[in-house]
C-alpha cells in the first residue's frame, strides 16, 4: 500500500464532518441536531490531530487545541440540551 | 505501517462513521443517543492510535461518558415525540449539487493537507521546553505557552454554568431516586477510587499524559455517579461554598496571571524560576473546578434543597 500516513483517518474526518453538517441542516428535532453538531465537531477535531501528526515528531498544539475543543463542545452540548428542555416546557 | 494496524484503523474509521450516521439519524431518539455514546468511546480508542493518550482520557471521560449522561437526561425530561422526521427535499435540486459541492471540497482539502510543510510547531514547542516547568509539552502549551486560550476556555464553561442556572431547576428535582440497593454501595466503594485516580492525573500532569482536563473529567464523572447512586448536593454546601468551588479555577488561574506581571510587566509571563510551582498551583485549582463545573452541567440548574425549592 503507497497510500501517505494518516489519508484513513483525514478520509474519516472528513466524512464525520460532512454527516454531522448534513444532520444539522436536514434533522428537524432539536436534540438530533445537537447530536449532528457534536459528530461535526469530532470530524474538525480528528482533522486537526491527523495533521499535527504528519512532521516527524508529534506536535503538542494540536492536542491542547482540541482538548480545550473538547470541553467547550460539552459546554456548548449542556447549554443547548438545557435550552431545549425549556423551549419544550415553555410550548402548550 | 503493518497491514494489520492498517485493518484495524480501517474498520474502527468504518464503525465511527457508521455510528455517527446512527447517531444522527437512527428512527429511535433513545437508539440514537446510545449510537452516539458508542461512537464517543471508539472515538477514544482512534485518540489512542493517533498517539494521544490526554486526548483519549479526556474523550473518555468526558465525549462518552458525560456527554451521553447528559443526553440520556435531557431524553428523560423531553416528551418522547421525537420521530426521525427530516426536511423533505428533492434529490436531484438539491442534495446532488450540494454533494458535489461537498466532494469537490473534500478533495481539495486533502490536496492541501498533503502539500502542508511537514513540521508543524513541534519544534518551536521543543526548543520552548525548558524554560516551560514542566517536562510534558501538552501541559506546557496549555498551562504556559498558550495559558491565555485554556483561561478564556474555563471562563466559556463557568459561562455555560451561569446560563444554565438560569434557565431552570436542576435535573434531580424532576427525577426519582433509584430503588437500586447495589449502586449506592458499589459508589461508596468506587467514590474514593475517583479521588485518588483525580490527585495522580493532577501530579501526573506535570511529565506525562494526564493534567488539570482528564483529572477534572474523572472526578466529574465520579460526582455524577454519586448523584445518580442518590447523594444530593448537602443544603449547606449549596450557597457560597459551590460557588466558590465553581470559580475557583478561573480565580486562581486569574491571581496567577497578573501576579506575574509584578516581575516583567508581562501578562501570563511566568518567572522561569518560580514556573514550576505556579504551574501546579494553576493545575490544582483548575482541575477542581473543571470537575465542578462539569458536574454543574450535567446538573443542568441550580442545586436544590429536597424540598424543591431554590435555595
Amino acid at each position: 500500500m503507497s497510500l501517505p500516513p494518516g489519508t484513513l483517518f483525514l478520509l474519516a474526518a472528513a466524512l464525520l464532518f460532512a454527516i454531522g453538517a448534513h444532520g444539522l441542516v436536514t434533522c428537524r428535532h432539536l436534540l438530533r441536531k445537537v447530536l449532528a453538531l457534536n459528530v461535526a465537531t469530532t470530524g474538525v477535531f480528528l482533522l486537526l490531530v491527523t495533521l499535527g501528526r504528519s512532521g516527524t515528531a508529534v506536535d503538542p498544539v494540536p492536542h491542547a487545541m482540541v482538548l480545550t475543543g473538547i470541553v467547550v463542545a460539552l459546554s456548548t452540548t449542556a447549554v443547548a440540551l438545557g435550552l431545549i428542555v425549556r423551549l419544550q416546557r415553555q410550548r402548550p | 505501517m503493518h497491514p494489520v494496524e492498517m485493518l484495524f484503523d480501517a474498520l474502527l474509521l468504518l464503525s465511527m462513521v457508521v455510528l455517527a450516521w446512527q447517531g444522527v439519524h437512527a428512527r429511535n431518539l433513545f437508539r440514537a443517543v446510545v449510537s452516539f455514546m458508542m461512537f464517543g468511546l471508539l472515538t477514544a480508542v482512534a485518540w489512542v492510535r493517533l498517539e494521544a493518550p490526554d486526548i483519549a482520557l479526556a474523550e473518555a471521560a468526558l465525549g462518552a461518558g458525560l456527554t451521553g449522561a447528559l443526553l440520556l437526561a435531557t431524553l428523560g425530561r423531553l416528551d418522547q415525540g421525537g420521530r426521525a422526521t427530516r426536511l423533505r427535499t428533492t434529490f436531484m435540486r438539491f442534495s446532488l449539487p450540494w454533494m458535489a459541492l461537498g466532494l469537490a471540497g473534500t478533495t481539495l482539502l486533502l490536496a492541501v493537507t498533503l502539500a502542508l510543510p511537514a513540521p508543524g510547531l513541534d519544534e518551536a514547542v521543543l526548543r520552548a521546553m525548558p524554560a516551560a516547568g514542566v517536562d510534558s509539552p501538552v501541559t506546557a502549551v496549555l498551562l504556559n505557552f498558550r495559558a491565555w486560550d485554556t483561561l478564556l476556555e474555563i471562563a466559556v464553561m463557568l459561562l455555560a454554568v451561569v446560563a444554565l442556572w438560569s434557565l431552570g431547576q436542576d435535573v434531580l428535582a424532576s427525577t426519582p431516586r433509584l430503588p437500586a440497593p447495589a449502586l449506592p454501595a458499589l459508589v461508596r466503594l468506587l467514590f474514593p477510587l475517583f479521588l485518588l485516580s483525580t490527585f495522580y492525573l493532577l501530579w501526573r500532569g506535570g511529565h506525562g499524559p494526564g493534567g488539570a482536563f482528564p483529572a477534572g473529567a474523572l472526578l466529574a464523572a465520579g460526582l455524577v455517579l454519586a448523584l445518580l447512586a442518590g447523594a444530593r448536593v448537602p443544603e449547606r454546601m449549596t450557597g457560597a461554598p459551590l460557588r466558590c468551588a465553581l470559580a475557583a479555577g478561573l480565580l486562581a488561574f486569574l491571581m496567577v496571571a497578573v501576579g506575574v506581571m509584578a516581575d516583567r510587566g508581562v501578562f501570563f509571563a511566568y518567572p522561569p524560576q518560580h514556573a514550576p510551582i505556579l504551574i501546579a498551583m494553576v493545575e490544582i485549582a483548575a482541575g477542581l473546578s473543571i470537575g465542578v463545573m462539569l458536574t454543574a452541567l450535567f446538573l443542568g440548574g441550580e442545586p436544590t434543597d429536597v424540598e424543591g425549592g431554590p435555595s
